[in-house]
């Protein structure tokens, strides 16, 4: 597992040349403009980045989460705001292929997996985030369909998403009364909040998704009534790799912008890689980002595998990587100076997308927990 | 339809490239790579198989073992199935030599058309498409910035001074293309996983009915490195400078 076959050399070689060209000329611009490049994304789908691990047979790539978690990583290094937003649509693409009936995986799984359309995933509510479990968006079934009424917070891709899974509760009995449900865009009743001002995250939107009364066909129930917060947990735990894996190529390309600059910045009558206080610097900056590298990669053969540690290792390899990421670009920003500081220089942006990696997709604190509990419980 | 796309595999544009201690390119130096023109040579064929379901597209190299790596990557941008001509005596191989191997190989595995890149970007001799074609008995079709196939025939147009070739050759021809022609696509996914199942055939001069010839290389007489770049004139404004510069724009022809 250490070494990468031919084929993942092959994917992470195309991976990087689409990045190079399509993403990294353009990362600062959709950063500073705050656009959301849906043209490029298809162009991503045309690789197969929008259903990287959903099955071939709706039209996604077929690969395994091992081979994911490089891609992210290749992608991230261009741009760690669109490679996260590659990975969430992957998430809801995965969804539906795992979880949904023939006819929606049929009906969504190619348009998706193309990135001819987009998906949002709809967890976090304004007052439940670390404790999904307590969401109150509510479906009420209504003859062949269901009514839901509530706000999503944090949505990432909406307002351009055709498609959003909404977990709502059924049932008032906690996380066993939770259901995943298919909405489509342009259904009566739903609608999005202003885009937020962020930190980072600015080549992609986030917003409120407002559900007011909206009716869908119970046809558009994924699994059944019960399971939405079990499928919502296993898909943040590829989620979880995922993001870290973004968060090391962000930090891989911060560490690697900064060994460039220090070997060719001079100050004290040398090139400043000569200081040793420095070169230490580097040292745990790159030390850091391999450990991460290496447990991210235990956790997606766990995952690939099916194994019981997985969601263990998947908690622990988000902890460590997105950490590692943001230490990693925070320190370059350091080791640039003044430079480091100015937007001209791409570090600061790094950082500002990373920061939010160590939130999201269950906090930090969330994995510690998860972590802790399996101690606990032994 | 049947298409062969000649390819080359080459050092990586992007590095440095350095000359061995005889003069010749030092191929390792750098990572090898399919030669971009091909590439664009690749996707003028996988455009017309895109419109024309049935056509069958097969890249051809000669080249050392590692060139398979280059070929796996022409088969997981879309072609069928590929052909290496590897034989240690061809290593060094000038461009006659060179274009008769490759034209007895393209014989050998039949075509309608042949699509090259104009030249390569490591030797450059921009020579090969036109000994294949001469090999062949066929019309050669040079340098095209664009390029239509049809079922019975090839067209397209290329820059000469002062203006633009229109050309069309009824089909087999050989065509080479320049790097204004279409720009290549990227290899997706499902193309690398299922390029290493494609049809790759490794075939030896002794397949091609060809004995070595030991003495068809070419022999580097003397190579010099490029010199170092000199620093810029500079022209300080002490109230000439314009004239100054006039006078250097004159003296280098560039008005």
């Amino acid at each position: 597992m250490f070494e990468l076959n031919e084929d993942q050399l092959a994917l992470v070689e195309t991976v990087r040349d689409f990045a190079t060209a399509a993403l990294a000329p353009n990362a600062a611009k959709w950063d500073e403009t705050k656009h959301f490049p849906v043209d490029v994304l298809r162009d991503a789908g045309d690789l197969g980045l929008g259903g990287v691990y959903a099955a071939e047979e709706y039209g996604g790539s077929g690969l395994t989460r091992s081979d994911a978690v490089l891609i992210f990583e290749e992608l991230a290094k261009a741009d760690p705001a669109i490679a996260a937003y590659i990975s969430i649509h992957n998430m809801v693409v995965w969804m539906v292929d795992a979880f949904g009936n023939d006819d929606q995986r049929a009906e969504w799984v190619p348009q998706l997996a193309s990135m001819e359309s987009l998906g949002s995933y709809c967890l976090t509510e304004p007052g439940a985030g670390s404790d999904a479990a307590a969401l109150t968006t509510r479906a009420v079934r209504d003859g062949d369909g269901y009514i839901l009424n509530g706000v999503k917070q944090f949505i990432s891709g909406a307002g351009s998403s055709a498609l959003y899974i909404v977990m709502a509760r059924t049932a008032d009995t906690g996380s066993r009364g939770i259901t995943a449900f298919l909405v489509p865009t342009g259904e009566p009743g739903l609608s999005f909040g202003p885009n937020e001002k962020k930190m980072g995250w600015n080549a992609q939107p986030t917003r409120q998704v407002i559900l007011e009364d909206v009716r869908i066909p119970a046809a558009n129930r994924l699994g059944a009534e019960g399971t939405g917060f079990g499928i919502a947990m296993k898909g943040l735990n590829g989620g979880r790799i995922n993001m870290g894996a973004c968060s090391l190529g962000g930090g891989q390309a911060a560490l690697e912008k900064t060994v460039a600059y220090l070997k060719q910045r001079e100050a004290f009558g040398g090139p400043l890689i000569n200081q040793q206080a420095l070169l230490f610097e580097l040292a745990d900056m790159d030390m850091e980002l391999e450990s991460a590298r290496t447990l991210l990669r235990r956790a997606a053969d766990a995952l690939d595998r099916g194994a019981g540690d997985t969601v263990r290792l998947c908690a622990m390899a988000k902890r460590v990587a997105t950490d590692a990421g943001f230490n990693a670009a925070n320190t370059a920003i350091q080791l640039h100076g003044g430079y480091g500081y100015l937007a001209e220089y791409g570090l600061e942006k790094i950082a500002r997308d990373l920061r939010v990696h160590q939130i999201l997709e269950g906090s930090n604190e969330i994995m510690r927990l998860i972590v802790g509990r399996t101690l606990a419980e032994d | 339809m049947k298409i062969v796309v000649l390819v080359k595999e080459v050092p990586d544009t992007y590095e440095a490239r350095k000359l061995d201690s005889s003069g010749m390119l030092a191929r390792t130096a750098s990572e090898l790579v399919p030669d971009e023109i091909n590439e664009r040579a690749l996707e003028s064929a996988l455009r017309y198989q895109d419109a024309h379901k049935g056509t069958e597209v097969v890249v051809l190299s000669m080249g050392p073992e590692s060139t398979v790596k280059t070929l796996r990557k022409m088969l997981s941008m879309g072609a069928d199935s590929a052909v290496l001509v590897e034989d240690s005596s061809l290593a060094g191989a000038d461009l006659v030599r060179t274009s008769a191997v490759l034209a007895a190989a393209v014989q050998r595995e039949g075509f309608d058309l042949i699509v090259a890149g104009n030249e390569s970007t490591d030797g450059r001799g921009g020579l090969v498409p036109a000994m294949v074609a001469e090999h062949l008995g066929l019309p050669l079709l040079p340098s095209l910035d664009t390029l239509e196939i049809t079922a019975e025939s090839v067209s397209g147009s290329c820059a000469i001074d002062g203006g633009t070739l229109v050309v069309n050759a009824a089909l087999p021809a050989v065509v080479s293309v320049t790097e204004r022609s279409a720009e290549a696509r990227f290899p997706n996914f499902k193309g690398i996983m299922k390029a290493k199942k494609k049809p790759l055939a490794k075939i030896s001069l002794a397949d091609l009915g060809l004995s070595p010839e030991p003495g068809a290389r070419s022999t580097v007489t003397a190579a010099v490195e490029r010199p170092v770049r000199a620093a810029g004139t500079k022209i300080v404004d002490e109230g000439q400078a314009a004239q100054e510069l006039a006078d250097f724009l004159a003296a280098n022809r560039l008005i």
